[in-house]
């Protein structure tokens, strides 16, 4: 679990990280943010190091699965979806043509 | 000389729950509402919002389960699968990765020769659906996101189908259930129901399995047919061209009647999968499967068996009825009503399903109490079987009960004997040559001179006493010509 920060030191891995995001980066910052994941990493590593055998995880505060009922029938205002739209054509969402 | 090749096919079926609202949000989920009109923040992706679980959803997903005899997990979890696609607006899709809601189970299918097989499953799990890509001439992609969020739950078979007959007799019970489970409403035209196949062949009697491709875009049963045994067909021809079939996704092209190879949405297919951090994990309690489990619907195959059994129906009209579940609920209404099930299965499918399509059964003119009254009418000899044509077809146009027809066209069957003596002597009377080559032999004619009283009465004459008095005034033929 220690080897967290050596992964991130290698730049290929952050490399396939940065194409999986869709982010095109350059080798300084490939660089500095490898070594910004493996210091976050570190802290993960400094959770591992407490003994926690023998503890129940808790995946979730509260523990108890929260439902909606199917009937609230909330939604926004006509139009108001595409405020935020760089580009929009006859109410749908524009995008550069993808097939 | 050459290989004798098997086929291996497992199916993805994706199937719309009937909620009345998406997944994690409160957005409805209408078909063929405006463009992005069913859409909020949550379902938009936008940042700081939380998915609440819909609980119709979760109960669906379990009657599932429980028709299907799966493995309902108590505790299950969503996850993020990450790609990007302008139709996918955060980036990820929740689903259920590594522990899935229902696991194992299986669907038994019916063959054409009359064999039962059960189909093994896999796993169901529940996810939220995409929204929709509107692919423009003017090198523009439009994005509709109604769809964006609506819950699914994807059902996976294991590698257990044979051929592209056997997948299809698979698709189609599994539509039967969930439509009678009353968790999807099946149209396949829409998008409620789709399904992805995984192909491969490999040599009889070898047990590894052979290089698969997943076909997609199959949006009929026999669109899933034809893809299949084109796949299948692919799959021979390469390998015995000496080539080797390729792991990829393709494309069913319908109109071309052939599978081409899709364009990878992603180079690499590491969808980073991590557990949803907004959402707890999904805790099922024994209670909440139990009370589903006694409201749970009849399965189709165990209401075929008991139509057979206790109306005494034949398979081919058990099958009919049951091929659609609002003829079911009106066939039982109407039995309850009158219970002569033949009669009123006979009714039905021949003359109502003739003019009315099934879906539309329950909503027409003829309600299933006055379709049992007209068989009840015709059981107690109010009027006989070809009245009761003319009666039907003015309760069709009109929604008038059988008795209002009857009293108000006077179409009551006349069984008084004293009644049709008249109508009888007369018709002998206005044939005489027909009336002496029956009496010398012609036994056919009688039909004719029956037919002639029916005519003259319109139709409203029992037959049995017209025969009875046919064959008393008009004496006995003689023999033997």
């Amino acid at each position: 679990m220690s080897s967290a920060r050596a992964l991130f030191e290698d730049k290929a891995t952050v490399r396939k990280i940065a194409i999986l995001a869709r982010l095109e980066l350059d080798d300084p910052t490939l660089e500095l943010l490898g070594r910004q994941l493996g210091d976050i990493l570190g802290y993960v590593d400094q959770l591992n190091a407490v003994d926690t055998s023998g503890v129940e995880p808790t995946v979730f505060a509260g523990e108890t699965t929260r439902f909606r009922p199917d009937d609230l029938r909330i939604r926004l205002a006509p139009g108001a979806s595409l405020d935020n739209a760089p580009d929009h054509s006859s109410g749908a969402f524009r995008v550069p043509k993808v097939i | 000389m050459s290989i004798k090749f098997e086929a291996v096919i497992g199916l993805e079926v994706h199937c719309q729950l009937a909620t009345r609202e998406k997944l994690f949000c409160g957005c409805p989920t209408d078909f063929g509402a405006p463009i992005n009109r069913n859409t909020c923040p949550i379902c938009l992706g936008m940042p700081g919002v939380l998915p609440v679980l819909n609980e119709q959803a979760v109960d669906m997903a379990i009657r599932a389960g429980l028709a299907l005899g799966c493995e309902i997990r108590e505790r299950s979890v969503f996850s993020r699968k990450h790609y990007f696609y302008p139709d996918l607006p955060k980036g990820y899709q929740i689903t259920q990765y590594e522990r899935p809601i229902l696991e194992r189970g299986g669907l038994s299918i019916e063959l054409e020769d009359g064999q039962r097989r059960v189909i093994g499953l896999t796993r169901i799990h529940m996810e939220e659906d995409a929204g929709k890509s509107i692919h423009m001439d003017t090198g523009a992609t439009l994005i509709d996101l109604n769809r964006a969020g609506h819950p699914l739950i994807e059902i996976v078979s294991e590698p257990e189908l044979r051929s592209a007959v056997e997948a299809v007799a698979y698709l189609k019970a599994l539509h039967e259930v969930v439509r009678y489970l009353g968790i999807c409403d099946g149209n396949m035209d829409e998008g409620s129901f789709r399904c992805d196949a995984n192909v491969s062949v490999r040599p009889v009697g070898r047990a590894a399995f052979g290089t698969r491709t997943e076909i997609k875009n199959m949006n009929t049963f026999r669109g899933v047919q034809r893809a299949i045994d084109h796949e299948i067909l692919r799959h021979i021809d390469v390998i015995e061209g000496g080539g080797v079939i390729v792991q990829e996704t393709r494309l069913w092209d319908e109109a071309a009647g052939r599978t081409r190879t899709m364009r990878s949405k992603e180079d690499a297919h590491d969808y980073r999968y991590f557990p949803e951090p907004d959402l707890p994990h999904l805790i099922i309690s024994t209670a909440r499967i139990e009370s589903l489990r006694a409201t749970q619907a009849e399965l189709p195959l165990a209401m075929r068996e008991r139509f057979v059994r206790d109306y005494g129906l034949s398979a081919y009209d058990a099958g009919v009825l049951t091929g659609e579940p609002s003829l079911v609920a009106y066939f039982e209404a109407a039995v309850v009503a009158h219970p002569n099930p033949k009669g009123i299965c006979n009714w039905l499918t021949s003359e109502l399903l003739g003019r009315v399509d099934a879906a539309k059964v329950p909503t027409s003119n003829v309600s299933p109490g006055a379709l049992a009254r007209l068989v009840a009418l015709i059981d107690d000899e109010t009027i006989n079987g070809k009245i009761a044509k003319t009666v039907f077809e003015k309760m069709l146009s009109t929604g008038m009960s059988p008795d209002a027809v009857v009293d108000a066209d006077g179409l009551r069957q006349v069984k008084d004997g004293g009644a049709v003596e008249l109508v009888v002597q007369q018709v002998i009377d206005a044939n005489p040559n027909q009336v002496s080559q029956y009496r010398s032999g012609k036994l056919g004619l009688k039909g004719f001179l029956v037919g002639q009283c029916m005519k003259v009465s319109g139709g409203k004459l029992n037959p049995s006493v017209v025969n009875d008095t046919l064959d008393r005034l008009l004496g006995p033929p003689a023999t033997g010509g």
